[in-house]
């Protein structure tokens, strides 16, 4: 197979299993997905269904019980799957990197900003500290944080949540990388801060011709951000495509039913229930049997007791459900 | 940094008086000083004579303050057995004391740290366990009784180390390891759980998604954390130690100032009792003063505002 010039990600399978004492729990159930150069992909999807274990596995930092398993997991055309751990940490910060939900405790309290900006580059290039320095004053001020030389002799204890999610993100460039992976960037933080870190987060991918991988449960978030958007339930991707083809036909009863009961962009917290589709999400422990959904889908029949297929609605478009896209009624109103 | 020292030092200070007071009072907690130092054929003219040159016949805070401010010198008097000043005494026997107290300091650190670092990180494991076992066998275990079983095994049964004495550094290889290894289940402990809550902390997570080292994860950003709290107790430990020192010398038979200190118990020498033990309570909160800036040095929060 030809590889497509420039960068991607590709992901074919992904699977991720945590042994747990009563029984394995299945928390990525074969996904696959495609992140091509200046692009952002959306993953989106209610609490606990496998967003930030997805991420997770990408950067071969899941927890040390989790098993991951993929067809084929490449960047940029390297198989992610057959580096050792030694190898990894080389791509990890360099072609590749991530910012976490947590801005208040992801920064190390003993060290200074400035200690921690540069080892980012440091481990990767054979630089000295003042040119380390200078791209992390560079890399601050990109961020829209003021008074850059000054803070860098800052401690992060001192820096509000805002301004320590800035920092994440200038850590994260700091090597350039193809990739910047952001796990729900901005639920701990408020409303209008939200507003400037996704602001930044384009400005930023425009200028460094990054791939983004966006992980959230705010569809608002999506709506501004993404080109194109995973759907996630229960471990699996229910439904793909552009952000524009999703939001104007969604195919997926469960796309249907977050569409419907969207909150006013911003304003969902974590943990709390996307809109408000009745039922719960089913135990990932063991197999599923069927559509996973089946439970809460106004549609389910008989059908849907096995395996709904992935149903092919085109280039990058893809719906996992038995019905004919153009079959699926309206959803009621919750 | 400053604000935060002169707090500190003005908390010892008060500590340290505090103490003073305590140790002072010793000499009447015995009933009448002048009585017990004129012993028991005394008659009371004797220990009315005894109880005037002593100055005993003072109000006990005027007493207090002229002690306080002799002490302040160095001047804790005559030692009541050898008729010596008590300084003299200490001073030649606190070198063995501090050599045991360090080398059992640096035992018991040199063996815990790692230990507790490798029980975090493999945790489970044959290491954690064997470390676990450690801990509680040294816990279980008094001192005084694992000092015999050693000085049976290594003095008697294959004689390589002396059982008594303080002329070479063999004297002190057995005392240092029962009084240091007395000390490790604490640090060990300490060292496991730190590590273990530093190494499932979010900044360890980033430190490892920037492509960091194992190494430089391990110790540059998880030990500096969860090492905090065993300074702290490094500081506490060492106070203990010099309590266990009157124990560890008397079985031994070190000349230090932990045997005087049993000694003079036993003797009823009361200005030498009181002069070590003021000594070992300044040792100790000096240690905690030093601990406290190491930490602050360690954790910025504590030092910047
Ligand atoms: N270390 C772990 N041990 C056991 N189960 C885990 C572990 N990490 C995650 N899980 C489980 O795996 C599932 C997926 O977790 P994940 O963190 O990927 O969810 P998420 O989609 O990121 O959710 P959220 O929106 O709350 O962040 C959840 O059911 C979670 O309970
Ligand atoms: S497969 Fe059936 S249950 Fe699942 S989403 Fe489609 S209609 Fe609903
Ligand atoms: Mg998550």
């Amino acid at each position: 197979m030809t590889e497509p010039a420039g960068f991607s990600l590709d992901v074919e399978n992904l699977t991720v299993s945590i042994p747990l004492a009563a029984g394995t729990l299945r928390a990525v159930r074969g996904i696959s997905f495609r992140v091509n150069q200046g692009e952002t992909l959306c993953i989106v999807g209610e609490s606990g269904c496998g967003k930030s274990l997805t991420s997770l596995a990408l950067m071969g930092l899941l927890p040390a019980k989790a098993v991951r398993g993929a067809d084929r997991l490449t960047l940029n055309g390297v198989d992610l799957t057959a580096l050792s751990e030694r190898q990894m940490s080389d791509v990890r910060g360099e072609s590749m990197a991530m910012i976490f939900q947590e801005p208040m405790t992801s920064l190390n309290p003993a060290y200074t900003i400035g200690n921690q900006l540069e080892e980012a580059l440091r481990r990767h290039r054979p630089v000295s500290r003042a040119e380390a320095r200078e791209r992390a004053i560079h890399l601050l001020e990109k961020v829209g944080i003021t008074a850059a030389a000054s803070r860098l002799q800052q401690y992060p204890h001192q820096l509000s949540g805002g301004l320590r999610q800035r920092v994440m993100i200038a850590m994260a460039l700091m090597c350039g990388p193809d990739l910047l992976i952001c796990d729900e960037p901005t639920t701990a933080l408020d409303v209008t801060i939200q507003a400037q870190i996704l602001h930044l987060l384009r400005d930023l991918q425009r200028e460094f011709h990054m791939a983004i991988i966006l992980i959230t449960h705010d569809l608002g978030v999506v709506a501004r951000m993404a080109d194109r958007v995973a759907v996630m339930y229960a471990g699996e991707i229910v439904e793909t495509g552009t952000a524009a083809e999703v939001f104007a036909a969604p195919s997926h009863p469960y796309t249907k039913g977050l569409l419907q009961c969207i909150p006013i962009p911003g304003r969902t917290k974590r943990g709390e229930h996307l809109g408000s589709i009745p039922g719960v999400v089913p135990s990932l422990i063991g197999e599923i049997a069927g559509c996973a959904f089946a439970n809460r889908c106004p549609h389910a029949a008989d059908a849907c007791r096995s395996e709904p297929p992935a149903r092919d609605l085109g280039p990058g478009r893809m719906v996992r459900c038995v019905l004919e896209p153009g079959a699926v009624p309206q959803m009621e109103p919750a | 940094m400053l604000v935060y020292t002169a707090k500190r030092i003005v908390l010892a200070i008060l500590v340290a008086l505090t103490i003073s007071m305590l140790v002072f009072s010793l000499l009447y907690l015995s009933g009448d000083p002048a009585t017990a130092l004129a012993g028991e054929s005394a008659t009371s003219d004797d220990i009315e004579k005894i109880r005037q040159a002593y100055g005993f016949d003072r109000p006990v805070w005027v007493q207090y303050l002229s002690w306080l401010g002799n002490a302040a010198q160095g001047e804790f008097g005559n030692s009541l057995y050898f008729r010596l000043p008590v300084w003299e005494l200490i001073l030649e026997r606190l070198p063995t004391t501090m050599t045991l107290g360090v080398s059992a300091m640096t035992f018991a650190i040199v063996l815990s740290i790692p230990l507790g670092v490798l029980a975090a990180m493999f945790p489970n494991s044959l290491i954690d366990r064997t470390a676990l076992f450690m801990a509680v066998v040294g816990q279980a275990m008094p001192s005084f009784w694992f000092a015999l079983m050693l000085i049976v095994l290594f003095a008697f049964t294959w004689p390589v180390l002396p059982a008594s004495g303080s002329d070479t550094w063999r004297h002190f290889v057995l005392p240092t390891i029962v009084l240091g290894y007395y000390a490790t289940p604490a640090f060990m402990r300490l060292t496991r759980t730190g590590m273990l809550d530093v190494l499932s902390s979010d900044y360890i997570r980033t430190a490892r998604a920037k492509g960091l080292r194992p190494w430089t994860v391990l110790f540059k950003h998880a030990l500096r954390n969860a090492i905090i709290p065993v300074v702290s107790l490094a500081a506490v430990q060492f106070g203990f130690m010099l309590g266990g020192s009157v124990i560890i010398e008397t079985v031994f038979a070190l000349h230090g100032a932990g045997f005087l200190a049993w000694e003079s118990i036993s003797r009823s020498d009361f200005p030498t009792v009181q002069a070590i033990l003021l000594l070992f309570s300044l040792l100790y909160i000096v240690l905690t003063f030093l601990a406290d800036l190491l930490n602050a040095w360690l954790d910025p929060r504590i030092r910047v505002g």
